[in-house]
């Protein structure tokens, strides 16, 4: 078991990368500490799956190193390299049973019968796998294949770390919520760092502790579910996690207010720090809008175009001059379209200039 | 619900019939038809049941061929198949490499069999032959038109150059279906090469390689086009295989009796075996336990 660092580490499909769009990972440095239960969200294509081969070996990194702990393990080869990977479509040995896929990465490194059927009986009691051991693999359905790829990667004791790409796709929606139980629950037992990609962002912050949005081959932001939802360092978090996402408004300063459309809008105390550069956006998650009939202390004035009912809460579409602002608000209140005034909680309304976070 | 009857569907299966029985049906009845008679000439027929059965069944140079060709199908399965499998092993997976093997190993098939005869005879001649000559000239006496065992060798490298690449290609497209996470899985699960062949490639292989065996089975078994060019079946009787014996006895003497009896003879044996390779092929490694 390890910590996983990247040391500034940069990957190209290109033989010889010329401009930015070429690199599937732009330069980072990441530790994943040992132990961490963590989720790799972000859109299809941005370089998710890359970031997990680069850790399993299966694909040389262009450039940086990455070290277990203290080790640098770049050259190693996969089979060395002692990480789990489980794909998205379950990988079986068809011909072999379900005991002979759970042996086989034992076997494949030499070690004795009694050792390989100690910990190959350990790990299908685990995984509810007892009864299929003398079965073949084939004649699974798709989350007992998943398993067994799972499996394959706990019964090894030297594993530092265990892959998931994107594993519950072809897994049916009841049986999902089951298998990231166990997932999680497998977690705490054996306290291997999990890394789990996965475009899914209720999948992500259910399973991690340590979520990592990832876009165009950058990592924005590591932190909590909380602190992400909360906190989103970079528009493109804000706008990706949560439903519906950030809302984010071009708008220019005046001072400690922030003008979006001729709407003024007060923000927190930003004593001190130099005037921005490049383009500003006002961001605030529809959860913390409030819309009131009346007018309140420093609400702007808003046209509302259309209210939502989805059972535990609405979403109204409001208009702020030529910006649609969503806004989420409890089944309980009653609103309807028409005119109205929106108010901005100064401390959850985020200033962010050319996508960074500014303040908050 | 009620459904309409209407015969009148059946005439949309009638070209197919037709087609059928004139290419398939009607000839081997005619077959059947002269195997269970003596024909002298139009309108003069005698019924003799199973005589010519008995006649072709006790014959020993038949008996012979049988043997020899069961010789020569089982060395073509042992030798093209794996042959095949190992080229499609080391044949590049992309790049400008794939178009290039692939047209190359479709050469051989694209050539009319009797021209294919016609090259190794050339090829193999000890006085012209490229072959012939450097075999010769190393000191090996080699001579397809006089030693049997040369001739057998000849007739095997000419079978092995033609078709092992019917295998190749079967077995490479088996092996590009196969998604790369297989290979990336038994990588991370330490597999050798070995492994990876025996768990991952071959299992995955199962279907195109059932094809290639039954294909290379019935055709070896029914050769007769470049024997015939390049031995004619000698020397002696060293290269007569099925076919070149039945087409001797049903044109070289007339016998179209027993000719006939020994068709439908040869017809099932290639029937049956294809049956058995089907079945065993579909069976091996999908049991429990």
């Amino acid at each position: 078991m390890a910590a996983i660092e990247f040391q500034d580490i940069a990957h190209s499909y290109e033989e010889i990368p010329g401009q930015e769009s070429d690199w599937a990972i732009k330069p980072m440095d990441i530790t994943w500490k040992d132990g961490g239960a963590y989720a790799l969200l972000g859109p299809s294509g941005c370089g998710k799956t890359t970031l997990l081969n680069i850790i399993s070996g299966l694909i040389q990194p262009t450039r940086g190193r990455l070290k277990f702990d203290d080790l640098d393990v770049t050259n190693l080869p996969t089979k060395e390299k002692n990480i789990a990977q489980v794909f998205q479509f379950p990988v079986i040995y068809d011909t072999m049973t379900v005991y002979g896929n759970l042996a086989f990465p034992l076997r494949n490194r030499a070690m004795t019968k009694r050792d390989i059927q100690m910990r190959v009986s350990e790990v299908a009691e685990m995984l509810d796998l007892t009864s299929d051991l003398n079965r073949r693999a084939s004649g699974l359905t798709a989350d007992g294949k998943q398993k067994i790829s799972l499996g394959r990667g706990l019964v090894r004791s030297d594993v530092a770390a265990i892959l998931f790409d994107e594993p519950l796709t072809v897994i049916d929606p009841h049986v999902k919520w089951q298998l990231r139980r166990k997932l999680k629950e497998i977690h705490e037992r054996f306290g291997r760092t999990f890394i789990y990609v996965t475009h899914d962002q209720n999948e992500a912050l259910t399973f991690a502790d340590q979520v990592a949005v990832m876009n165009e081959g950058r990592i924005l932001q590591v932190g909590t579910p909380q602190e992400l939802f909360e906190n989103p360092s970079h528009t493109f978090v804000g706008y990706f996690i949560g439903s519906p996402g950030m809302n984010l408004l071009p708008c220019s300063l005046d001072g400690n207010v922030a003008i979006v459309d001729g709407g003024r809008i007060q923000l927190g105390s930003r004593a001190g720090t130099p005037a921005p550069k490049g383009d500003l956006e006002l961001g605030i998650r529809p959860e913390f809008l409030k819309l009131d009939r009346e007018k309140g202390e420093g609400a702007v004035e808003v046209t509302i175009v259309s209210v939502e009912d989805l059972g535990t809460f609405q979403i109204a579409t409001v208009q702020l001059g030529r910006q649609v602002v969503k806004v989420k608000l409890w089944e309980k209140q009653e609103i309807s379209p028409g005119p109205g005034y929106l108010s901005f909680p100064p401390e959850r309304t985020k200033l962010y200039a050319d996508g960074q976070l500014l303040m908050g | 619900m009620n459904k309409p009857w209407n015969n009148k569907a059946w005439f949309l299966v009638l070209p197919v019939v037709i087609v059928v029985s004139f290419s398939a049906i009607i000839p081997l009845m005619t077959v059947v038809n002269y195997s269970v008679q003596d024909i002298f000439g139009p309108g003069q027929r005698v019924f003799v049941g199973t005589e010519w059965f008995k006649d072709v069944l006790s014959d020993s140079r038949l008996r012979d061929a049988l043997w020899r060709q069961f010789t020569f199908s089982g060395l073509v399965l042992l030798i093209e198949i794996p042959l095949g499998v190992l080229i499609a092993l080391a044949m590049p997976k992309r790049g400008i490499g794939v178009p290039v093997t692939l047209v190359l190993l479709a050469l051989p098939l694209l050539i009319p069999w009797n021209v294919i005869g016609t090259i190794w005879i050339i090829f193999t001649r000890p006085d012209i032959g490229l072959f012939g000559v450097i075999v010769n000239g190393l000191g090996v006496a080699f001579d397809h038109t006089a030693a049997p065992l040369d001739a057998w060798i000849t007739v095997m490298l000419m079978e092995v150059w033609h078709w092992t690449s019917l295998v190749t290609l079967l077995a490479y497209a088996g092996l590009q279906a196969i998604p790369e996470a297989y290979f990336q899985a038994a990588r991370i699960d330490g597999a050798s090469t070995w492994a990876t062949f025996w768990y991952i490639q071959l299992p995955k292989m199962r279907g195109v390689l059932t094809i290639a065996i039954l294909l290379r089975f019935m055709d070896s078994f029914l050769i007769y086009a470049e024997p015939f060019v390049l031995t004619g079946g000698g020397p002696g009787n060293s290269t007569t295989f099925l076919s070149i014996y039945l087409v001797k006895v049903a044109v070289g003497q007339f016998d179209l009796g027993p000719a006939a009896a020994f068709s439908l003879i040869y017809f099932m044996i290639v029937l049956l075996f294809s049956y058995l390779f089907y079945q065993a092929l579909m069976r091996v490694g999908t049991r429990d336990g």
